[in-house]
């Protein structure tokens, strides 16, 4: 487990079948794209979940901190109109 | 059994003491990987070699009465057939993925001829081991590069391991009678006719990571004839201690 601070972390996001969406797994350590996608695939799809997988190096991902929730979300709360379950759909409209 | 039932046993049983030698020595880095994620990749590796181990044990078993576990775990040294340069001690990291190398290699060219095996088992095996080897050769072709391109100190260790395993490679190669009788039959496939491919392909890689063909010029061989080195016995004494304590048990 020496020099384990040189390698860059990577987030791995599987797609479990087609038409689905390529959701977050976890993470793991690896030297490049091409190892970070082969450990992933070690680690997260042995049991045959993986349609396919994405890797990204976590320094490239930007996140939101969770202090900022206040002035990320609750502004929409108080606007009801922005959101879809406001508004009454014709019966013809079955399930939207 | 037919002289050809008879030749098949024998046949499977080296392939399966192939890959069952060479998926123990893979285990044993479980847990001495150098990383976490390496650990689970090369325990994965050694687990297909355990499958493969266990679907050619049983072919040979059906033919010969023997139990996947008797073949395995009660055999001695002399009985096993497996090549030499699997049942070599692990080494350091770059000396076991520089033999995976040798042997992806090998084994994807191998594998891809052996699927056209006449025999139905056989080729079946032959067909579910090729992807697997696939994703090992990716892994070993690019460890092979990132030592070869690393550091001084990874190319000089996967440079030792080349210059070590090169005199063991031709046992890859060589076709005794068992093989040539099953290969006129058109149930074996013929490794023979794979080294010119083979080396090839090698040298491009080995080349292509900036390492060094090794001219060494001795070779050995003898695990087809149960000649075996001082290394198989430890081995086989860690690997069957449990049926050789307890005959006969089973989880």
């Amino acid at each position: 487990m020496t020099n384990r601070n040189l390698l860059p972390l990577w987030e791995v996001f599987v797609r479990g079948r087609r038409g689905l969406d390529h959701i977050h797994v976890g993470s793991l350590h690896a030297y490049d794209a091409e190892q970070a996608l082969e450990y992933a695939r070690d680690a997260y799809t042995r049991r045959g979940e993986g349609a396919s997988i994405w890797v990204v190096e976590s320094r490239h991902i930007t996140a939101s901190q969770e202090a900022d929730a206040e002035s990320f979300y609750d502004p929409m709360d108080d606007k009801p109109y922005r959101h879809a379950t406001y508004y009454k759909l014709p019966d013809a409209v079955d399930n939207m | 059994m037919n002289d050809t039932d008879s030749l098949l046993t024998r046949y499977a049983i080296r392939l399966g003491d192939d890959a069952m030698v060479h998926g123990q020595r893979l285990c044993e880095w479980s847990s001495n990987a150098p990383t976490l994620e390496e650990d689970l990749a090369l325990a994965n590796v050694a687990l297909d070699y355990l499958g493969r181990a266990r679907m050619l044990y049983s072919l040979a078993g059906n033919l010969c009465g023997q139990s996947e576990d008797e073949l395995a775990f009660t055999r001695d040294t002399r009985a096993f057939q497996n090549l030499l340069i699997l049942e070599l001690p692990r080494g350091d990291f770059a000396f076991t993925l520089v033999r995976q190398f040798l042997l992806d290699e090998f084994e994807h060219l191998f594998f891809d001829a052996l699927t056209a095996s006449a025999n139905e088992m056989l080729a079946a095996i032959a067909g579910k081991t090729r992807k697997e080897v696939a994703y090992h050769r990716r892994r070993s072709q690019e460890w092979l590069r990132r030592f070869g391109l690393g550091t001084a100190e990874s190319a000089r260790r996967a440079q030792a391991a080349l210059d070590t395993l090169w005199g063991y490679v031709d046992e890859m190669f060589a076709v005794d009678d068992l093989e040539a009788t099953l290969i006129a039959e058109g149930i074996a496939a013929d490794r023979a006719v794979l080294r010119a491919t083979w080396q090839a392909a090698v040298t491009h890689a080995i080349e292509a990571a900036a390492l060094t063909v090794p001219d060494t010029t001795w070779r050995i061989e003898g695990g087809r004839q149960g000649l075996h080195t001082e290394h198989l016995g430890h081995l086989l004494s860690e690997m069957q201690f449990m049926q050789r304590a307890y005959p006969g048990l089973s989880w």
